[in-house]
Parts: structure tokens; C-alpha cells; sequence
């Protein structure tokens, strides 16, 4: 397919490697929106008047608290993801047994992610959802 | 694949510096990090499942084994933030003078473990510790 990048646009910030400043970028770009969201998580965790299933709830269920606790779980999970893939990288000098695991580490994350997004929208959202 | 066995990670073989401590730390409470996220979702999944599963997940998470479980993801947590914020400011240019990496790396190891404790401790008290 053709592209609508320029030639210059794609090269720049391509070094000797080629690849992987996209991959670079997502880990810091994840990371500074995990150092907002973990205070963030940590504060309403401290200010819950007690830790019973009716206070947790209830801040979850609230509109912003919701949407804050998606993007918690889909960051850090993608965050998560990306570091895995460079220690992995790093350590598994077989390139099958390296794909192998990559597709584990994956399969692992898409599938709590998965289950932690609907947890938040069962909450915000009550059984039916 | 490889003819020769060269070593992937050669930084495993250097000498002790403060550097490569901060470095391998950063590493394994990155990987502690991974595995604590999946206690988050199951945190989030039993408050999502109903009352009694939620009180049965907090009776779980008050047991001391979990506690220290907790301590240790809150200790990694606290490490792995501070050490990555100074890693941001590496990446931006600022602080990797040898004296000023140094001094910042020392008060991260601090840093982290007050923090940790500090977390740990509220978050415990907040939880109600299984109550
Ligand atoms: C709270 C804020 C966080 C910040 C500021 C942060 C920062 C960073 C940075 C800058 C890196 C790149 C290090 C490098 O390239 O050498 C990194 C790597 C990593 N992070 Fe985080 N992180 C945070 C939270 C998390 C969380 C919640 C997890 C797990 C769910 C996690 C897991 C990892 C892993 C596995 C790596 C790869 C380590 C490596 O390549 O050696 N991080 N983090």
C-alpha cells in the first residue's frame, strides 16, 4: 500500500536499527500516563471512608472514576506488555521459543485486560451490563 | 542460529556500579510490576462479582501471605516510579552527570522503600486489612 508519510517522515528517528523508536516512545509515553494514574488510584484507595464492597463501588461507579480506572488497566497492561517483549528480547536467544513466549505474555494480557474493563463497566454499569 | 555464543545482555557481566543496580532493579520490579497487575484485575473482578465474593477477596488479600505479597508489589511499585521518573529526565537530557545520577539514584533506593512502607501501610489500614 501506498503511504501518506512523506519519505523524510518515515526516516526520521530511524537509527542504525531501523525500528522500534515507536516501541520506545509507547513505554515513555505509558509510563508518564502511569505515574498520573497511580497517584490517582493511591489517593482514592487512601480516601475510601472504608474498604467494604459498598465504598469501593461506589467511587468506582462514578463517571470519571470509571473512565480513570479503564485507562489504568489498558496502560498498565500495555505497558506491561512492551517492557515484557524487551526482556524477553533481551534473555530468549531462540527466535521460535522467543515468538512463542511473546505470544503468550499477549494472550495473557489481552485476556486480563479484557476481564478488568468489564469489571469496571460491571461496576459503573451494575449486573445488567 | 547464533554461531558464536555471544552474550546477549553483556551488562550482566560488568563490575558492581551504582548504575547497573538501579538498571536491573528497574527490571525486576518492572517484571513484579507485570505480575501484580493481574491482582489488580482480580481485585477489580471480585468487586465486579458482588458482595460476597468482594468480602472473600478482601479476606484473601488480609491473609499475611498475601500481605506480604503487598508489600512487596507496593515496594516495587514505589521503586520502579520513582526510578522510571528519573529515567523520563535521563531520556530528556537532564541529571546523567555521573555525581548527579548517582546522588539521584541513592535517593530513589531511599525514596522507595519509605514510600513502599508508607503504602503499604495506608492502603492496608484503608482496606481494613480483610476486615
Ligand atoms: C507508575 C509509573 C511507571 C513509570 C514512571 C514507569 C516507567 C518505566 C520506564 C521509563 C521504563 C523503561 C525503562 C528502560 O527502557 O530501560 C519502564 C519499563 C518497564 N516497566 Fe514501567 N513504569 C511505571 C509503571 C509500571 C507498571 C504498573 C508496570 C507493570 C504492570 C511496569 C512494568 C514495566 C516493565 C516490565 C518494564 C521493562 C523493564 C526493562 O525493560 O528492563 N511499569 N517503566
Amino acid at each position: 500500500m501506498s503511504t501518506l508519510r512523506t519519505p523524510l517522515r518515515r526516516v526520521i528517528g530511524l537509527g542504525s536499527a531501523k525500528g522500534g523508536s515507536g516501541h520506545w516512545y509507547s513505554q515513555r509515553v505509558t509510563a508518564v500516563a502511569l505515574v498520573l494514574l497511580g497517584v490517582w488510584f493511591f489517593a482514592g484507595l487512601v480516601r475510601l471512608e472504608d474498604g467494604g464492597y459498598e465504598s469501593v463501588t461506589r467511587w468506582l461507579a462514578s463517571p470519571l472514576s470509571s473512565a480513570l480506572a479503564i485507562l489504568l488497566v489498558l496502560t498498565s497492561a500495555w505497558h506491561a506488555l512492551l517492557g515484557l517483549q524487551v526482556i524477553l528480547e533481551d534473555y530468549v536467544a531462540s527466535k521460535g521459543r522467543r515468538a512463542v513466549l511473546l505470544l503468550a505474555v499477549k494472550f495473557a494480557y489481552a485476556v486480563a485486560a479484557v476481564v478488568g474493563v468489564l469489571a469496571v463497566l460491571r461496576i459503573a454499569f451494575g449486573a445488567a451490563a | 542460529m547464533a554461531r558464536h555464543a555471544r552474550p546477549l545482555s553483556p551488562f550482566l557481566h560488568y563490575r558492581w556500579l551504582y548504575s547497573n543496580t538501579t538498571s536491573i532493579l528497574h527490571r525486576i520490579t518492572g517484571v513484579l510490576l507485570s505480575l501484580g497487575f493481574f491482582l489488580l484485575v482480580y481485585w477489580l473482578a471480585a468487586a465486579a462479582a458482588g458482595p460476597e465474593r468482594y468480602a472473600a477477596a478482601t479476606r484473601f488479600l488480609g491473609s499475611w501471605l498475601a500481605q506480604v505479597v503487598l508489600l512487596g508489589t507496593a515496594l516495587a511499585f514505589c521503586y520502579h516510579l520513582l526510578n522510571g521518573i528519573r529515567h523520563l529526565f535521563f531520556d530528556a537530557g537532564h541529571g546523567f552527570e555521573r555525581p548527579a545520577a548517582r546522588k539521584s539514584g541513592w535517593a530513589v533506593g531511599i525514596g522507595s522503600i519509605v514510600l513502599g512502607l508508607v503504602v503499604w501501610f495506608v492502603v492496608r489500614a484503608s482496606l481494613g486489612g480483610g476486615a
